[in-house]
């Protein structure tokens, strides 16, 4: 039996199959003859290879040749001796499965090696925690010791740049919350305690929660970038020879930047938050005196204090946790966005977690 | 344009701004020769090759590879004259989210209709010409800076193109390493008559493997000398290019 092809001919004999190949082996004829190759050799008895009509044999013409002869073809006759020097280096050579991609594992080792990744996570951010309370407690006795340039550069790059976003969010949640809850509360005649919810809700949750989320999404992925471009430069390394602490140089005025203007921008997110509720209650025909009087009544300083004091933790965290996932940055170009958008993740489920923490101290401590 | 060259330079000039690098370039590169372009640091070489292989804009001349001019050619036309040629750069320019496996399997996949398998074992052999077998699965970033450079050049090879831009190749590696990239260039010039440009200043290596060179210089901002290494070591004119070849202060 007889089958031809472009560069392959299979020619069946008694004790085995003869493949004669022919013309030019390169990627293209390979590609067509490729599989029918290899299935005629995998038929069993004896291959032989007979290679004395090729023209010109490349990279892949090498392959097939090679993985023919892998699969327990004899010897290749007809073989020209500039094509045989190619395949020369792989005379003894033997491929492992394995060698083609990533490494493979099993469900059991991708969930055994996750948690011990998480774990080691936890014990990072915990000594990274441990590391930057020490070095802020070391600056405070020091303060000349802080690089006071970068700190209020973070601090104008997170604070005032961040006004207008953090005011035009704030303004429509405090606008959607009274659009929202006004209509229901007006059929119990009690519309006008949408001036309570509005700045209760801002003052001790959403007003910082916001600012919070719009820091990490600014500042504290800014932080992780830009940290983990130096790691990559190796610029780390080169300030640790040279005897300077990252940490010092780099993460504690990035970390005091974020923990003294999140409480501002806060207050200005209240600020601006309870504005748009007010501005939907006066649309619905309330007087300005009458929405202050029962805003004064609804709200303490406790409420903004209760914000306030989350607001200082909240920009500890964005900020630590940016500088640590930089820090953490590893090398290679895709490095620097998964460290960005670890940072980003991370600061969001943790703002989350604490403000759940902080809900279940108020309500404890009576707050 | 001599018959056999698969490279044509011509009047090439190239500039960075206001500044002119290099001026009134010809040279022709022949078929299965090994070419190297040289000459001390700062003198454009690397702004050369990156001409070469169509990066930069010429600021006037031509380039023509196998008759086909990068400058020009859009489209289809583009895509063969790129399909001839394959470059390993000087730092390596592996993509790093994928393994060295993948690196060099990724033209195969998107130029060739190889099966898989038949990819998986193209790349493992380029891989092993360039002693990294073993190595597929790791990412860039797990590997040395000189097993990096050898992952680009078995990248490059992968199409096994006619034409192997290489941009020091030699550099940063150990003598023994270096002398195998040698001993390859050599191999596969001979088994598939491919063509090599390759810039360095690494004496050991251009002794070893230029059939011609042509070495550049910064003050005249061209070619200041051509032909084999010897011959320019024992021959030439210029003392400058005598002290090159010998490893000599002026």
């Amino acid at each position: 039996m007889v089958q031809t092809g472009s560069v392959l001919e299979v020619v069946k004999e008694q004790d085995g199959q003869r493949l004669i190949f022919s013309g030019r082996l390169d990627a293209e004829g390979v590609a067509g003859a490729w599989d029918r190759a290899l299935s005629a050799a995998e038929k069993g008895g004896r291959i032989l290879v007979d290679a004395s009509g090729v023209d010109y044999c490349d990279g892949a013409g090498i392959a097939l040749l090679w993985e023919l002869q892998r699969r327990g073809a004899g010897e290749i006759s007809g073989l020209k001796p500039e094509v045989g020097k190619l395949l020369q280096p792989f005379a003894d050579a033997e491929r492992k499965g394995d060698e083609d991609g990533r490494p493979k594992e099993s469900m059991v080792e991708a969930v055994g090696k996750t948690v011990v990744d998480l774990m080691r996570d936890l014990y990072e951010q915990v000594s990274f925690l441990g590391q930057t309370v020490v070095i802020s407690l070391k600056m405070m006795r020091r303060p000349r010791e802080l690089r006071w340039q970068d700190f209020w550069v973070t601090y104008e790059r997170a604070g005032v740049q961040a006004l207008v976003v953090v005011g035009l969010i704030s303004f429509l949640t405090g606008l959607i919350m009274a659009f929202q809850a006004a209509p229901p509360l007006r059929e119990f005649g009690v519309d006008l305690f949408v001036v309570n919810l509005v700045s209760l809700a801002m003052l001790r949750e959403l007003g910082p929660i916001m600012t919070a989320i719009v820091l990490a999404g600014r500042s504290g992925s800014a932080f992780a970038a830009e940290i983990g471009t130096m790691k990559v430069n190796e610029e780390i390394n080169a300030l640790t020879t040279m005897g300077l602490d990252p940490v010092r140089f780099l993460v504690a005025p990035r970390v005091l930047a974020g923990v003294l203007v999140t409480p501002v921008l806060t207050i200005y997110a209240d600020l601006v938050g309870v504005g748009g509720g007010l501005f939907v209650m006066m649309g619905r025909g309330y007087p300005l005196v009458t929405l202050w009087r029962q805003l004064v009544s609804a709200v303490g300083i406790n409420d903004l204090v209760a914000g306030l004091i989350k607001a200082f933790v909240f920009g500890a965290l964005v900020a630590g946790i940016g500088c640590l996932r930089g820090l953490q940055t590893k090398s290679g170009a895709s490095a620097v966005g998964i460290s960005t958008t670890r940072s980003v993740v991370t600061s969001i489920f943790l703002i989350v977690v604490v403000d759940a923490i902080f809900a279940v101290v108020y309500y404890a401590i009576d707050f | 344009m001599e018959e056999d060259a698969i490279i044509s330079v011509r009047g090439l000039m190239a500039t960075y701004g206001e500044d002119v690098i290099l001026k009134d370039v010809s040279f022709d590169v022949k078929r299965g020769e090994i070419f190297v372009v040289l000459g001390g640091s700062g003198c454009g070489k690397s702004t050369l090759l990156k001409h070469l292989i169509g990066l930069y804009p010429l600021a006037s001349g031509e380039v023509l590879i196998e008759g086909g001019n990068l400058a020009t050619a859009a489209g289809v036309e583009r895509q063969r004259i790129l399909r001839r040629f394959g470059v390993a750069y000087q730092s390596g320019a592996l993509f790093g989210s994928m393994t060295l496996s993948e690196n060099v399997t990724l033209p195969i996949e998107e130029f060739t209709r190889l099966p898989v398998e038949a990819r998986d074992v193209v790349s493992w052999m380029k891989l092993k010409l360039v002693g990294l077998d073993g190595f597929g699965s790791h990412l860039p970033a797990e590997i040395s800076g000189g097993m990096q450079k050898r992952a680009a050049i078995a990248r490059a090879m992968a199409l096994d193109p006619a034409l192997l831009f290489l941009d020091e190749p030699s550099a940063g590696l150990d003598p023994v390493t270096s002398a195998e990239i040698d001993a390859l260039i050599l191999r596969l010039r001979e088994g598939l008559g491919m063509t090599f440009v390759i810039v360095t200043h690494e004496l050991p290596s251009i002794y070893a493997v230029a059939d011609r060179v042509i070495m550049l210089d910064k003050r005249k901002k061209g070619i200041i000398a051509e032909g084999r290494p010897q011959d320019l070591r024992d021959h030439s004119d210029d003392p400058y290019v005598r002290h090159f070849f010998r490893r000599e202060a002026e």
